[in-house]
């Protein structure tokens, strides 16, 4: 329970998003492109981030299913910004298999002020060797 | 020297289980003028004030101490029982020890000390107070009432009722406001003109009731009981005496283009025009943006035809000055600009349209006559989409934060309506809450389900898609079935939120009321009173405080006016005497305090003075109008030469209190 606490504020840290605030209108997953190819929707990612039910999500498929369009960050009524959460988990899910390419020592360089952090964790994904 | 007696309040255990009441006494007992000292268990009671009054006559007490709650609470009730034992009610002060002290504390030892340094600040000024007297001012009995929809009218008529003249300013050049524009009224059915037009009728013909149409409140001064209001009466180019209300002008005027706000600018009428034919009163308008004869000189169509002589095309604005004894705030609401929310394509397609918009597609004296048909190519729509919540509930940035309260029963009379009048249509309504409080409202909900079959999804619309068959492909999710959905609609229904109305906040600044930061009036109590503004006088009906409905709007109108009534009923007011007064000798005309003052209750007077030398010698001095002033103290703090001082709460007050806390 205890480590599934700490995964939540993890994702939470990492993301920066505010699941509290959702009001669970959906209007993230009415708007989401991929939503057939996915098995967790944006939605329940809230959802289940909220409750701190992370396990589900990390094995899913559906973390390599978003595309991070940010329509459903652009269009969330309350600011929840669901495509970062699903960054975040995303990240963790990586993380978790230890698959994480670039070294932490290796940030430094790369860094910037132009440069969101949002960035940076989608570098850590895709472009390190 | 004063005779001060303490009398400290258990107030059951909420100050007595934190504060040692009986410690507190005893420590104040000992304090320089008092002379006695006690506590009792509820000191607001029958009994508890019995005391403080037996109290005053057997130790002849000049000064009394209440350690209680808050003054808010219960100064008057002591400041009653003090002036009912012969002490003049202004020699009463209360030490806050409830609100201040054992509500926010929790360890007895600290709380009780702390109670005893108020108590001991309290007396420390109750030493200096002196008796203070109230004034009385008259009490003009007319009532002004700033909007002309259905609150306003509900307002004026119940004032008219109990026989007080009421003027009413409209904005527009008929009253009647949004309910004109409605087709039927949630949960009965009934049609929003038959309800309402009678009504409009009723003011026009109540020899008590004065409608300004087509005019605005220019300006605001005075104060409760005597207003002084400036009415801009709007040039309308037709004199209201003479018109008739005939329409030829309307029906001869060669400017065809003009969009017309009363269907929302789905069609258009002329340059020259009367809102609806139940307008009131029925009197034509030349819109000066769009006639030809005004803005080049050439056309006077209008004035050939008509045989009442009653076109003026030289006529300017015309300022009214009235006054009055109460105010009446009755601006109403709008729905917003749903032009932003880019996903739901308003701004795309012709087809997707508000609420509003729908209600005059579907009302028999729309630009339609009552068929509901697409704008776009006007043809019946076989599938249509409500969207609930649109710019309500949102983050500030995103919209609206409040609940806009009237769109779940409007969508669902809107669905059951269309419902019965083309069964083939299917409706589609998106909510992320169905929210029907009310009487019969939630009947009326289930019935649009259970007996009309429109199909309630929860999940919000994603995107509406514009397609080049004319269709709109809705993307939406259904959150009971966890599936995304894409539905093509012929037509898609926005329940755009409501907002109060732009000449509010303006309004608010001429009459010192308050808002709150989305521009509603704030109400002086938000349970107790919630049709009065803090501000003395003014009075708050319909839309303009907070979302509502008809029939909430038609009840707190007429808590509105009976309000107005007690108020107008009277034939003097009391003032508050603590008031602001200047010391003339040491005032030397710097006009800061008249600057700060919110009331407007400063004025600078040109006085003669004698001099030392005997010589006489005019000079420029503060003086304060006692019925303005709302002693709020600003001009004291502002004041460099200390020549401003406030009844009731000096500055040598203040500052024994500071003194004695700090002792």
């Amino acid at each position: 329970m205890e480590n599934k606490t700490g995964m939540k504020e993890q994702i939470l840290r990492m993301s920066g998003a505010a699941v509290q605030k959702c009001m669970r209108c959906g209007k993230c997953s009415g708007t989401c492109p991929s939503y057939d190819e996915m098995e967790y929707h944006p939605h329940e990612f809230v959802y289940m981030v909220e409750k701190g039910d992370v396990e589900k999500l990390l094995k899913s498929e559906s973390v390599y299913k978003c595309l991070t369009c940010f329509a459903c960050v652009e269009r969330c009524p309350r600011g929840v910004e669901p495509a970062k959460v699903i960054e975040a988990v995303r990240l963790e899910a990586i993380r978790e298999q230890g698959r994480n390419h670039l070294k932490p020592d290796q940030i430094p360089e790369l860094l910037d002020e132009e440069t969101p952090g949002q960035l940076l964790m989608m570098a850590l994904r895709k472009y390190a060797k | 020297m004063q005779r001060i007696g303490v009398f400290v309040c258990h107030c059951g255990t909420n100050i007595a289980g934190t504060v040692d009441v009986k410690a507190v006494a005893e420590a104040l007992g000992r304090e320089p003028s008092v002379v006695t000292s006690v506590d009792y268990q509820y000191m607001c009671s029958e009994s508890g004030q019995n005391l403080i009054k037996d109290a005053i006559r057997d130790y002849k007490l000049t000064g009394v101490v209440v350690c209680s709650c808050s003054p808010r609470m219960h100064e008057n009730t002591f400041r009653k029982a003090a002036a009912a034992a012969g002490l003049n009610p202004y020699m009463v002060e209360i030490a806050n020890i409830r609100e201040q002290c054992s509500w926010i504390h929790k360890d007895v030892a600290e709380a009780t000390e702390k109670a005893i340094i108020l108590g001991r600040a309290a007396i420390a000024k109750v030493q200096l107070n002196a008796p203070l007297v109230a004034g009385e001012s008259p009490v003009i009995k007319r009532a002004l009432v700033i909007g002309g929809g259905i609150a306003g009218i509900q307002t004026a008529l119940d004032i008219a009722d109990a026989g007080f003249e009421v003027d009413i300013v409209e904005k527009q050049p008929t009253i009647g406001g949004k309910m004109t524009q409605l087709d039927k009224t949630f949960p009965t059915l009934d049609c929003a003109a038959c309800i309402l037009t009678p009504k409009m009728v009723e003011c026009a013909q109540n020899e008590l009731i004065n409608i300004y149409s087509y005019s605005e409140v220019d300006a605001v001064s005075g104060f409760v009981g005597n207003f002084s209001v400036k009415i801009r009466k709007k040039a309308r180019y037709v004199d209201e005496t003479k018109c008739t209300g005939c329409g030829l002008c309307t029906e001869k005027c060669p400017q065809k283009k003009v969009p017309n706000e009363f269907n929302l600018g789905m069609d258009n009428r002329r340059a020259v025009y009367i809102p609806f034919a139940q307008a009131v009163p029925k009197v034509a308008t030349i819109d000066a943006d769009y006639c030809t004869m005004l803005k080049t000189g050439k056309c006077g169509v209008c004035s050939k035809v008509c045989t009442a002589g009653a076109i003026n095309y030289k006529q300017t604005d015309e300022i009214v000055e009235r006054q009055y004894g109460a105010i009446v705030v009755a601006t109403g609401f709008n729905p917003i600009k749903v032009d932003k929310y880019d996903e739901y394509a308003y701004g795309q397609s012709k087809d997707v349209i508000t609420s509003l918009e729908f209600e005059r597609l579907t009302n028999a004296a729309g630009p339609t006559s009552g068929k509901l048909l697409r704008p776009s190519d006007g043809k019946h729509p076989h599938k249509i989409v409500f969207i609930q919540c649109v710019g309500s509930r949102c983050t500030p940035e995103k919209g609206k934060s409040y609940c806009s309260k009237i769109c779940c029963m409007y969508t669902a009379k809107h669905a059951m309506l269309t419902r019965e009048k083309y069964p083939d249509t299917e409706v589609y309504v998106f909510y992320i809450d169905v929210r029907t409080p009310g009487k019969n409202f939630d009947e009326f909900y289930r019935r649009a389900t259970e007996e009309y079959g429109v199909h309630y999804i929860k999940g919000m619309v994603g995107k509406v898609s514009p397609k080049a068959d004319g269709t709109l492909e809705v993307q939406a999710s259904d959150l009971i079935m966890n599936e995304q959905l894409r539905i093509d609609a012929d037509l898609v229904v926005l329940a755009a939120a409501i907002e109060p109305d732009k000449s509010a906040r303006p309004l608010a600044t001429m009459l010192t009321a308050s808002m709150d930061t989305n521009d509603f009036f704030t109400e002086a109590h938000p349970k107790l009173r919630p049709v009065e503004s803090p501000t003395a006088g003014i009075f708050l009906s319909g839309a303009c405080q907070g979302p509502k409905d008809i029939p909430e709007t038609v009840s707190q109108a007429g808590a509105a006016a009976a309000k107005v009534i007690g108020l107008l009923a009277k034939n003097k007011l009391t003032c508050n005497p603590c008031v602001a007064h200047s010391d003339e000798l040491l005032c030397n005309g710097c006009s800061q305090c008249a600057n700060v003052c919110p009331y407007g209750a400063i004025t600078y007077i040109e006085k003669e003075f004698v001099m030392p030398d005997r010589s006489k010698k005019i000079r420029r001095v503060a003086s304060v109008n006692p019925a303005v002033c709302q002693g709020c103290g600003a001009c004291t703090v502002t004041c460099p030469s200390g020549a401003m001082d406030l009844h009731g709460f000096s500055n040598r007050q203040i500052m024994a209190e500071v003194d004695a806390i700090c002792k």
